[in-house]
């Protein structure tokens, strides 16, 4: 691997791989949608407002945004055990923290909204398809909401920056290593949600991670735009 | 983000005025930019622009501009007309469920006539279906009350779920797409603003054929044509 | 979505229709729903498939593993169905450990499968005594609206159908990388199903919806496969709740085998 422009799958540095957006996949919740990156597929439902339980946990202010995540058993190549495990516990809180500032919790004092996102294929960046499927849901859902939330991951390879790891590119070994920098953001406002980080990157090298996320943000927006959209397109002539 | 309060007919209408312009928007996308417009429900104002903070129909209707939800939870109004079912009895009053984030309650005072504490649950029991309206929405639940023409424990006929927002068109201008299947299946409907509707009939078939009417209207996204859609439905499916 | 229970109104109703063989989507009592299958839900599954009846759609993803045969059975591979009720599929499941209904659907779906020996086990041996393949399920709803179990039956045996064995590298592991070529073995002539009876009040209905599934009285459920030409009875569970009659069970074995003829040919295009 060269600090060249050509990658495994043949992107540039700066290329998302294939989007798949879809919203309204499943009809028993009040929101739901499909989002993949290349291979990393996930889909998401939200099913609130609702009452919250223990009556201990509400909030008379603000309503509460509860989310879990985790991978199917086989969406990895090795088998992983049906239920929550410390990466999908830490994973959850992450994709809360992300999508919260987008809300108006407000809205709904006393009550919740679950999102529940699952990994149906995972090739890296399982938390950004999952952050991006989730604020399509929640839009669907008719949550009101500042913006939708676009997350992406942004790395390194050796010294290259470049956008949308996969999972080879994440283990990539030689020089300084992979890096891997999930950031997500507010679509239309310049507010990240959520920032974690490992490997080696210099400080320099993260503002040009920042840059290349704003251009790529829109592009990911575009895509969960559409897939809205093209809900009320296509319930509309069919029939 | 305000609610502000408005009634149930004001849904309905707004829904057919056709010479308001109109355009699908996401949560964070601009619709309009001018000092001129105000902001109205689902939307805010940032700096020159009106932002959608809702995923649904922006309306422009004079200069306010608001957002009708295409999906979405029911939020509970004052006067709404709602369909539950009784999930217990309390010395004050009944559990309602009427498919809300907030429970529902109806006070022993709210029913029409004077009622025995120990006659409770032969006048309403746990599973019984009523409409009701909603009196007051509290931040912990939501007080109904049964005076009222039309209100009460609802008897035979069934009743079904559609997604709230879908209601309006469901009642139609003024109440003309819930007539014209009332017309057609000889049915008495009640149309719950919670998204659930009581359907009952002469026969089976009739009740069948109005859920499924009523289940084409809900469906569709697009109120264009509408009447005329459910209408060649009824002449095919006589 | 609504989690409000069924009312005695509706219930009432239905049992109405019921008895004048009448369902509010126009089917007959003992049809079942537009059935659809696709496959490759996921690209690192060893085989996979989903599942739309109605509404309702369940995936299945099999997973093999290479492990040490039970001591009872070392002449044989072993077969696990497993899965969760995901939360994702209806305002009715919770997040936590799993229910009883969790539990009890893959356990149902095992029983189906191991008893029509679907799978013969003594072919997944890799070294007896030593190494064998076990062959893991994993079932999950993805929308429940009724008669989950049967879906979930048609997506696991879809999944399996499609299912290969990987290869193994020169210490004996799995190398996800090589393409697999060889096919899970199966008995080919059987296709053991699950099909759920459902009673409300007299009358005894196939692939309710949700809403039906909630007014029904008790369920029966049986596994039924074809066995040298002939029609057998697998498994067989019946809920709680109200009590069937014999004359209930006996209508069940009388339409059961024209049932399982109707839905398998219905499924010869995809499985």
């Amino acid at each position: 691997m060269t600090t060249q422009t050509k990658r495994p799958d043949g992107r540039k540095p700066d290329e998302l791989r294939k989007i798949i957006a879809k919203v309204g996949v499943i009809p028993n919740a009040d929101g739901s949608a499909l989002f993949a990156f290349g291979k990393t597929l996930a889909i998401a439902a939200v099913y609130g407002p609702r009452q919250l339980h223990p009556q201990h946990m509400q909030n008379p202010s603000a309503g509460i945004l509860r989310c879990n995540y985790d991978l199917l058993s086989f969406s990895v190549a090795e088998r992983k055990k049906p239920g929550p495990n410390r990466r999908s516990s830490e994973i959850s809180k992450a994709i809360q923290w992300a999508l919260e500032p987008a809300l108006y919790l407000d809205s709904f004092p006393n009550q919740v909204v679950d999102v529940q996102v699952y990994i149906l294929q995972a090739d890296a960046g399982t938390r950004t398809a999952a952050i991006n499927a989730s604020s399509m849901a929640l839009a669907h859902a008719g949550i009101p909401m500042k913006d939708l939330v676009c997350s992406l991951a942004v790395g390194k390879i050796d010294k290259t920056i470049i956008a949308d790891l996969t999972k080879e590119e994440e283990d990539f070994k030689e020089g300084e290593g992979a890096t891997d920098f999930a950031m997500a953001k507010l679509a239309n406002h310049n507010q990240f949600t959520l920032m974690q980080m490992d490997g080696k990157i210099s400080p320099a090298q993260v503002k040009e991670a920042l840059e290349l996320t704003e251009g790529l943000t829109k592009e990911i927006f575009e895509a969960q735009k559409k897939a809205l959209k093209d809900l009320i397109e296509e319930q509309g002539d069919e029939k | 983000m305000n609610d502000e309060i408005t009634k149930a007919s004001e849904a309905s209408s707004d829904d057919f005025s056709s010479d308001a312009k109109r355009k699908i928007v996401v949560p964070g996308e601009i619709i309009i930019s001018g000092e001129d417009f105000l902001p109205g429900e689902g939307t805010r104002r940032e700096e020159n622009n009106i932002v959608a903070s809702k995923f649904g129909l922006a309306e422009e209707a004079g200069r306010v501009v608001k957002i009708i939800p295409i999906f979405g939870a029911f939020v509970p109004r004052r006067n709404n007309v709602v369909i539950g079912r009784v999930t217990d009895i309390t010395h004050a009053g009944w559990l309602i469920d009427i498919d809300s984030a907030s429970s529902g309650f109806l006070p022993i005072e709210e029913s029409p006539r004077f009622i025995n504490r120990n006659e409770m649950d032969q006048y309403l029991a746990i599973g019984d279906v009523i409409s009701a309206k909603i009196w007051t929405v509290k931040n912990k639940g939501i007080d109904l009350t049964i005076k009222g023409k039309g209100l009460g424990k609802l008897d035979d006929g069934f009743i079904f779920r559609i997604i709230p927002s879908r209601v309006p068109r469901v009642i139609g201008r003024e109440g003309s797409m819930v007539n014209l299947i009332k017309e057609r299946t000889g049915c008495s409907i009640t149309v719950g603003q919670n998204g659930w509707i009581w359907i009952r009939g002469h026969s089976l078939e009739a009740e069948i054929k109005a859920r499924k009417a009523v289940e084409i209207v809900a469906d569709k996204v697009h109120v264009n044509g509408l009447t005329e859609k459910v209408e060649s439905w009824f002449e095919e499916n006589e | 979505m609504s989690t409000m229970e069924i009312s005695n109104l509706t219930k009432e109703k239905l049992k109405k229709m019921f008895l004048d063989g009448k369902r509010f989507d126009s089917r007959d009592l003992l049809e079942f729903r537009n059935i659809k299958v696709t496959y490759d839900v996921s690209n690192k599954a060893e085989g996979s498939a989903r599942v739309k009846l109605g509404k309702t759609e369940v995936i299945a993803g099999v997973k093999m593993q290479v492990g040490e045969p039970y001591p009872d059975s070392l002449d044989k591979g072993n077969l696990m169905v497993s899965g969760d009720l995901l939360p994702l599929a209806s305002p009715r499941f919770e997040s936590g450990p799993p229910g009883f209904e969790a539990i009890e659907l893959p356990r149902l779906i095992d029983r189906a499968i191991r008893a029509a020996e679907l799978i013969d086990l003594k072919k997944l041996v890799i070294k007896e005594g030593e190494k064998v393949w076990t062959v893991i399920i994993d079932l999950y709803p993805i929308n429940d609206d009724g008669n989950l179990i049967d879906a979930a039956s048609i997506a696991a045996l879809a999944a399996l159908r499609k299912s290969f064995l990987p290869e193994l590298d020169k210490d004996g592991r799995i190398d996800y990388d090589k393409k697999m070529t060889k096919k899970l073995p199966l008995e080919e002539d059987t296709l053991p199903l699950s099909l759920s009876f459902f009673k409300l009040g007299d009358s005894l209905i196939l692939d309710p919806t949700r809403e039906e599934e909630e007014a029904c009285d008790t369920r029966i459920t049986f596994g039924i496969s074809e066995w040298k030409g002939q029609h057998m009875l697998n498994s067989c569970q019946k809920k709680g709740e109200s009590p069937l009659t014999k004359e209930d069970i006996g209508k069940v074995m009388d339409i059961i085998p024209e049932k399982f003829d109707e839905l398998s040919k219905k499924l010869k295009n995809y499985i």
